[in-house]
């Protein structure tokens, strides 16, 4: 329980920080601390049983059936990783909290940096992998708004793009390997996969599913020739970068090789394919550093070549080699970030980060320069640092490894090659800036930072130079639990110390380091040959294809998308034609076993009047009243269709359905014209026929063949459970409110939400109303015929009784919840009709929207009522009462929702005429015009 | 009559999809209200032509199938409730765009003056 309130915590704070906008910068950093501070203690509470070999999990059960969970675990890999997010987050944020201008929002970016601290435990914590993926994500969205914090420069904007592409990309590419992986395994448990390295490994697609999951490992730790969007994503604040670009969103990456190493290492694929890709990137990386002006520039290409050279310790095939890969995630998160803070300090204090601008800022800012040194120093792999312990373990794992067969000697020569590089930056960090001679014209006049924003890079250059020194003490216990977890339960033996004797690894970084220094002093020939090389512009490779591909894509659509709703239309009723019509070719007989039923003359004289109505329709289609009334013909034979062949609810739905929808068209019919104008070519209405005439074929050929089959139905469920189970022998009824419940509850919302479309639409609608009809006749005056008025109203009880006594019958007999809501609207709209609104208005004050949306809740809280019963939602209960002098009644719950149902429809379909029909009722401009309650 | 009613839905399918492939809105929403008819007839189809059969548990051995039933009482009342809103929506349309042609603005060929100002006003 207390693993999961760990990324808990640091989700609150990301709320809670949020909300912290009026309080001063003081007060909003410590509230924003609080949470991480806590989970902090937290860990360090749970970190002596994982110390002891213990593995803490903590499982919640979401989607068992797609085997997901909620599931965390803590082992020595995450706890090291936890530590990390946690101390240099809380760091990063105090530091922050004297970085950002008066100008910037605080709330904004530490809430964002909270979000992406969430995100970061979610993936070293996770126990599945789906969940695993879905934070892996969230990293890439929090990474995007933390990039494009100053949002108002377009680096930043064009620099989070980048970034949110190419590791979106990759984290696609990772959720199919991460669902080939748990196919192959069966699970998408943690556990479990990581139990089932051979299983893995000998199946068919273990090739496939390494290289989709080594894509994401690879995008998000910037691996060549994946890494040009680093340096653009130092368009961030720098805070920013000292804490996702170096310390800890870089390291998913790897953290996602160290996590899967029992399960997918070991193999020659990956041996080949990580160490030559984290060696390329190290001295790819290593090489750009040294020619960057700008320190951040700098320092993104020294995190792209140390990520290579973790990657490259991956990948060699030795067990030492990937417990150096863990320690030197440790020590490159401590130098990079303090750097990183460092060069905010130098960055703020001077307005510039161009190292030819920047010299001899040791007399200005001698504390920052003291600790930036220090940290460089470690970058650089200088002995009594933290850096020089892990590059020699790296040397010495460069030499054991036999990779390469004969040739295997080149990868410690190139590590060399690519540690001299490594300490000719560093040395340029540290002698361009600080010394060098003096500044030209800064931006600003530098001065020593405040005291307390120095105190993040005190705290780590301290460790840094604590495990430089003392190894044994500091880090043994997390180093070890964590190869512990890495190496799947064995460790070999080893010593983290300062002094190893006189030995190979030692005279590497004798040579690296002279190698460096020489390589510094001489740059300027190195720089004359940079700048005589073709420059390798991996932005501008991006961006060209990704213009090329919108390019691409803007044709297509083009192309296919001109504006032309027919057009559309046409391609799909054309697309429907084919993919419905070609089965019936493949087809032998269009009609099947069942017996056909004879015609009889009803049947054939409704069939017949059904076409005629609808082939009037289309004929007259020009003429609008004309095509509605026939429309109207087809509705009524519909209905009587269902009547005929035993369906009285739906003939009765249908029926009161009708009516409403011919008021509503002929509503319509006063604010649209009263014709349709010729317009379409003799082609277009050719093809057009062709096209209709060929799906209706097709429609009718499937129908036919579809009712002439024997029909093998999950209905008889139904009937037999009608009357035990849901209390009602009207089956239609019992389904809508009880077996298909929730169905009808999610069709009265959709109801409810087209009404208040409706509303909306017709909301400050600029009133159209034509003073004549299409051939100039004026409207007739005589608004409200008196007949209708005096006869409507004496209706009006007999309806609601009506309506009443089919709603109570609805569960036995044909009736129900909306088709007693038709009748009563239908019984409202005639008021309408005979009186118009303002008579209603005056007349009805509640409100539709109100009464749609009681409707609902009723539907809903009868639903949620059996909750309180210990049952699932919406399951119904009855009974049956004997009362005196009325007899034996059924009280069923079903009732209550079907009450929800009526309401819901009498609201809805009153909304939508009523709000159609007031605009009609609206005097001439002269007259004062009434607000009108819908 | 298996047959006849199957041609009926074929000629509701014709006449819908003609009208909906028209060029103003009105009779496209009379098409679709002819097309959701089809749809429904086919749906309730599904569950087979069934003469003079109850409708109610209690009063035969054979029923109607209920389900589709069910299923298109709802389609019913929805598909109202979608005409509704496309019809007003086209009332919307006209209003604002001074035109009721699908695309909001009518073709150029022999309208030019009132209705190129295809300013959509949201």
């Amino acid at each position: 329980m207390t693993l999961l309130w760990i990324p808990l915590l640091s989700l609150l704070g990301s709320i809670i920080s949020s909300m912290t906008g009026k309080l001063t910068r003081n007060q909003s950093t410590g509230l924003t601390l609080l949470m991480p501070i806590t989970a902090l203690l937290m860990t360090i509470s749970l970190a002596p049983a994982v110390f002891s070999g213990e593995v803490i999990r903590s499982t919640f059960s979401w989607i068992p059936l797609l085997g997901i969970d909620i599931a965390f675990r803590l082992d020595g890999l995450a706890l090291l990783f936890v530590f990390m997010i946690l101390v240099i987050g809380i760091l990063v944020i105090f530091y922050a909290r004297y970085y950002l201008s008066s100008n910037d929002s605080m709330p904004k970016l530490y809430a964002y940096l909270m979000l992406f601290m969430t995100a970061m435990l979610g993936i070293v914590m996770s126990n599945n992998v789906i969940q695993l993926w879905f934070f892996w994500e969230l990293t890439s969205i929090s990474s995007f708004l933390l990039i494009s914090y100053w949002w108002h420069k377009a680096e930043a904007r064009n620099g989070a793009i980048m970034a949110l592409t190419i590791t979106g990309g990759g984290g696609l590419a990772l959720l199919a390997g991460l669902l080939l992986l748990g196919n192959i395994v069966g699970s998408y448990n943690l556990d479990i996969i990581l139990a089932s390295r051979d299983i893995i490994q000998a199946h068919d697609w273990y090739e496939v599913t390494l290289i989709l999951i080594l894509l994401g490992a690879f995008t998000k730790s910037a691996q060549f020739p994946f890494h040009f969007w680093l340096p653009h994503a130092m368009a961030a604040p720098t805070p920013v970068s000292a804490y996702l670009h170096s310390a800890t969103m870089v390291k998913a990456g790897v953290f996602l090789l160290a996590r899967f190493y029992p399960a997918l290492a070991g193999t020659d694929i990956w041996f080949i394919i990580v160490s030559l890709t984290g060696l390329t990137t190290l001295l790819f990386g290593a090489y750009v550093a040294l020619f960057k002006h700008d320190l951040k520039g700098l320092l993104a290409y020294s995190t792209i070549s140390h990520l290579g050279l973790i990657t490259l310790l991956f990948g060699l095939d030795t067990k030492l080699a990937a417990v150096a890969a863990i320690f030197h995630i440790i020590n490159h998160a401590t130098f990079k970030a303090s750097l990183f803070m460092a060069t905010g300090i130098i960055d703020h204090e001077t307005g510039t980060r161009d190292m030819r601008k920047l010299n001899g800022m040791w007399r200005f800012m001698p504390y920052t320069a003291t600790l930036a040194m220090v940290a460089a120093a470690a970058m650089a792999g200088v002995p009594l640092l933290n850096g020089f312990l892990s590059k020699e373990m790296f040397f010495a794992e460069t030499l054991h490894q036999q990779l390469l067969g004969s040739m295997s000697w080149l990868i410690p020569v190139l590590a060399t090659i690519a540690g001299a590089f490594a300490v000719a930056y560093s040395a340029r960090f540290i002698h361009d800036v600080f010394f060098n001679g003096d500044p030209i014209d800064l931006p600003k006049q530098p001065s020593e930072a405040p005291r307390y924003m120095r105190l993040p890079i005190e705290i780590l250059v301290v460790l840094c130079l604590v495990v430089g020194i003392v190894p044994n003490f500091v880090i043994d216990d997390i180093l070890k639990s964590a190869s512990f977890a890495v190496l799947g339960g064995y460790v070999p033996e080893f010593e983290v110390s300062l002094w190893h004797g006189f030995n190979l690894p030692l005279l590497m970084s004798a040579i690296a380091v002279s190698g460096g220094l020489l390589m510094y002093t001489q740059r300027h020939y190195l720089f004359q040959f940079h700048a005589s090389l073709p420059s390798l512009n991996g932005k501008k490779l991006f961006d060209n294809s990704i213009s090329a591909l919108t390019n691409w894509c803007q044709v297509k659509i083009n192309t296919i998308e001109n504006g032309s709703l027919q057009r559309y239309l046409v391609l799909m009723f054309v697309v429907v034609l084919f993919f419905a019509g070609w089965p019936l070719f493949e087809m032998n007989q269009l009609s099947g076993q069942k017996p056909l039923t004879p015609v009889d003359v009803h049947n054939a004289m409704g069939a017949a009047l059904l076409m005629i109505g609808a082939i009037s329709t289309v004929i007259w289609y020009r003429t609008r009243v004309i095509s509605l009334l026939m429309l109207s013909v087809v509705g009524l034979m519909v209905s009587i269709a269902f009547t005929r062949f035993s369906a009285p609810d739906l003939a009765l739905t249908q029926l009161t359905v009708e009516v409403v929808t011919v008021i509503l068209l002929m509503l319509a019919l006063f604010f649209l014209p009263q014709n349709s104008p010729k317009e379409s070519s003799s082609m277009r209405v050719l093809r057009d026929i062709g096209i209709s005439a060929g799906l209706g074929i097709v429609i009718a050929s499937i129908c036919y063949a579809l009712i002439t089959r024997p029909l093998e139905s999950i209905s008889d469920f139904f009937l037999a459970n009608a009357k035990t189970g849901g209390g009602g022998t009207n089956v239609v009824n019992v389904i809508l409110v009880d077996f298909r419940g929730f169905d009808t509850l999610g069709e009265i919302c959709v109801l409810g939400i087209a009404a208040l479309g409706i509303y909306k639409l017709l909301i400050n609608l600029p009133l159209y109303i034509p003073a004549t009809d299409s051939e100039g006749r004026p409207w007739a005056k005589e608004r409200y015929p008196v007949l209708l008025a005096s006869i409507s109203q004496s209706l009006l009880p007999l309806a609601l009784l009506v309506s009443f006594y089919i709603f109570l019958r609805g569960h036995n007999m044909p009736g129900g919840g909306f088709i007693a809501g038709l009748v009563t609207a239908v019984a409202f709209i005639l008021q309408y009709i005979a009186h118009g609104s303002n008579w209603i208005a005056e007349r009805l004050t509640i409100k539709y929207r109100k009464i749609i949306a009681s409707g609902i809740a009723i539907a809903l809280l009868t639903g949620v009522g059996s909750w309180f019963f210990g049952r699932p939602f919406m399951t119904t209960w009855f009974e049956y009462f004997d009362i005196p002098f009325i007899g034996e009644i059924e009280l069923a719950s079903a009732l209550v929702f079907d009450i929800g149902v009526y309401i819901t429809v009498v609201g809805s379909t009153l909304m939508i005429l009523a709000s159609l029909g007031k605009l009609t009722a609206n005097e001439p401009a002269n007259a004062p015009s009434k607000e009108v309650n819908i | 009559m298996e047959l006849l009613y199957a041609s009926s839905v074929g000629v509701l399918v014709s006449c819908g999809v003609f009208l909906i492939l028209r060029s103003r809105t009105f009779p496209v929403v009379l098409g679709l209200t002819m097309f959701s008819y089809a749809v429904n007839l086919f749906l309730f189809s599904s569950g087979r032509l069934s003469l003079n059969q109850a409708a109610v548990l209690g009063t035969s051995t054979e029923y109607a199938d209920p389900l589709p039933q069910a299923l298109v009482l709802t389609a019913i009342v929805i598909g109202f409730a979608m005409t509704a809103f496309v019809v007003i929506l086209a009332i919307r349309g006209r209003t604002d765009l001074g035109n009721d042609h699908v695309d909001g603005q009518v073709p150029d060929k022999n309208n030019h003056n009132n209705d190129n100002n295809n300013k959509v006003k949201v």
